[in-house]
């Protein structure tokens, strides 16, 4: 695009402007969780001394790591649990042919408008009945049926041609098998940006690890967060803002890997 | 013995219209059969059926002598190439040949050394390592015969396989088929909508429209002897020229313009029906001699192809090509002498579309036998 210098400055300008006030936030709690505890309550922003006590403290004070690794089990399982099944459901609705197919599909999808938090008390009823309180079960199960992935992964196999399963019924591979060696390796982009999408939403979520644990042996990071503001004394913010930078580390890496196959595949889903 | 067998074979979908209806159809071992059509005359489908992708209707198919109706493709034993190829794209070349064999539970050392012939003989033996989107459009589709080739399945079934190439390779590739076919003595049903595939590759040839069987035989047969009005109008390139014609004063008027004399022997049969249509091949009207010019047309439209000229006359309201050997000098507007006769006539029922009588002088002239 060309446009003239006067033009080019007015919108770098701008665009540059927007961009701090969007960073601001993230800027800011970098900074805090690097600064002592006299600066913060004075309320700097640019830092007079640099430290990393509270990096040392966070992991102290609350078994962070411990909450790490529950968040890293619980997001892995429900990203593989959302993959197979989507995967599954929608090979079903696209490549094979039975009576209401199309019907069950809108009616699949007409669970996209019904939010989680309206389902939430009878999905906590039953794992309480089943016993999964406290468990990576109960955290991860009620999320592997997705009608969303369902969805963006129907739409990419509705792209692979139908003469390919043709061939390959003529050929005689069976359908489990045309699933596992075409459909899989061809859609495989789709895969990658649901996987991305299934975990850093799984990593995010506080809702539901709070209801369905009560203690601290399974609880996610994103409670341990919660759990470092103390509720009678004053709070350390710097050691918050450490906490919350180590937790949203493993988002950022996962969105710089996978930022172009995540861009391609939401697009090819939005297109046909 | 007979490959392909089909008895009463129709299709519909929803229990509404025929889309096929009751084909009978045999095709012996060995054979080159076309089934050629225009677009949505059922030519598809009914190779679909024989696949085993389509349901049949109603009627019986048998595949060597056995009703396979309800048998699913894989065990029909044939193989099939798609207009599209169908190529896995994340296999190379050679993964997509041998991706059946896999399933056939063919042992590695016989997949490797069928993978070998098929490769030298399709001249792919460089490309093996390549995916297909590596590969030109002939180089794809030599990659789908492979595949099928070397399922060593007596019959093939090939549905539009060319229409994805340039003009050049076509004519390239209608040839190496042939050959394969021949060479492997394959069973091949092959599906095109282009009459001149059809008339080049098939030993024999079925015309199929609206879902039902216009005409089925030889390549000459057809263009010489056309069961109808369709069959005359689409096999034959230019296509043949038609007229309405009536005998009036024992002479034959088409399009009330053109009058030529009638056989008298003849005018009883061709005045039995109420509508005449008549039909000539471009390549019946001559350019006339001073001694045999029957009429004189004026020139429309002048196609020079360097080895023969095509001429486009205005016979009422039909167009009509003469085409003519060599190069001939002529301008639009000119008056050129030609010489039509009857005996190059064919004569159809304009109702029913049948045939009367055939054009009789081809089979004295120009079927030349070797």
């Amino acid at each position: 695009m060309t446009m003239p210098l006067h033009q080019k400055v007015i919108f770098y300008l701008l665009l540059s402007i927007s961009a701090i006030l969007i960073f601001a936030p993230a800027i800011i709690a970098f900074l805090m969780s690097f600064m002592p505890s006299q600066d913060i309550l004075t309320g700097k922003i640019i830092p007079t001394s640099l430290t990393l006590d509270n990096y040392v403290q966070v992991f102290d004070r609350s078994p962070l790591f411990n909450y790490l690794i529950n968040s890293f089990v619980v997001s892995v399982v429900i990203m593989l649990g959302q993959l197979v099944l989507a995967s599954l459901a929608a090979y079903a609705f696209v490549f094979l042919n039975f009576k209401g197919r199309d019907a069950l599909f809108f009616i699949f999808i007409a669970t996209m408008m019904v939010p989680f938090e309206a389902s939430i008390i009878p999905n906590f009823q039953t794992i309480r009945d089943m016993g999964w309180i406290d468990s990576y079960t109960g955290l991860s199960i009620p999320f592997f049926a997705m009608a969303f992935g369902t969805f963006l992964l129907r739409q990419n196999f509705k792209q692979i041609p139908k003469e390919l399963k043709e061939a390959s019924e003529i050929a005689g591979i069976g359908d489990f098998r045309f699933y596992l060696t075409v459909v899989l390796p061809v859609a495989k982009t789709s895969l990658v940006t649901l996987g991305v999408y299934g975990f850093l939403t799984s990593w995010n979520m506080y809702l539901w690890p709070l209801l369905a644990t009560t203690n601290d042996s399974v609880r996610t990071v994103q409670i341990g967060l919660r759990q470092l503001q103390s509720q009678e004394q004053l709070n350390e913010w710097g050691v918050i803002m450490a906490g919350a930078i180590i937790v949203v580390l493993p988002t950022l890496i996962l969105l710089f890997l996978g930022q172009n196959k995540l861009q391609k595949g939401l697009a090819e889903g939005a297109l046909k | 013995m007979k490959q392909v067998e089909l008895m009463d074979v129709s299709k519909a979908y929803e229990k509404q219209q025929y889309v096929l209806d009751e084909i009978n159809l045999s095709i012996e071992e060995g054979e080159f059969f076309v089934l050629v059509g225009p677009s949505g005359s059922g030519k598809s489908t009914l190779l679909r059926m024989i696949a085993g992708l389509e349901d049949i209707t109603d009627g019986t198919l048998k595949i060597n002598d056995k009703v396979v109706n309800h048998l699913p493709p894989k065990d029909r034993n044939l193989s099939m190439v798609f207009q599209n190829y169908a190529l896995y794209p994340h296999l190379t070349v050679e993964q997509n040949i041998l991706f059946g064999l896999n399933a056939k539970k063919v042992n590695k050392k016989e997949q490797q050394k069928r993978l070998k012939e098929t490769a030298e003989m399709m001249g792919l033996r460089n490309y093996l390592k390549r995916k297909p989107k590596q590969l030109s459009g002939g180089q794809r589709q030599r990659v789908a015969l492979a595949r099928s080739v070397v399922s060593e399945s007596p019959l093939c079934l090939m549905d539009e396989p060319l229409s994805n190439l340039d003009a050049k390779l076509r004519a390239h590739m209608r040839i190496e088929i042939r050959r394969l076919q021949k060479r492997l003595g394959l069973t091949m049903v092959y599906v095109t909508h282009d009459q001149v595939e059809a008339m080049t590759m098939g030993d024999r040839i079925m015309v199929l429209d609206n879902g039902k069987i216009q005409q089925v035989g030889e390549p000459i047969t057809l263009y010489n002897e056309p069961a109808n009005l369709f069959v005359a109008s689409f096999i034959g390139s230019p296509k043949m020229n038609m007229g309405n014609a009536a005998i009036i004063d024992q002479k034959l008027v088409i399009e009330g313009v053109l009058k030529i004399p009638v056989d008298p022997a003849d005018v009883a049969t061709l005045t039995k029906n109420n509508g005449l249509t008549v039909g000539i091949r471009a390549e019946h009207i001559f350019q006339g001699t001073s001694e045999n010019t029957t009429h004189e047309l004026e020139v429309i439209n002048v196609e020079q192809l360097g080895n023969e000229t095509l001429l486009t006359f205005e016979i009422g309201k039909e167009l009509w090509t003469a085409k003519w050997l060599g190069q001939w000098r002529v301008d639009v507007g000119d008056k050129v002498p030609v010489h039509i006769s009857t005996k190059n006539i064919s004569f159809f029922d304009t109702e029913s579309g049948q045939l009367m009588k055939p054009a009789s002088i081809i089979n004295e002239q120009e079927v030349v036998a070797i």
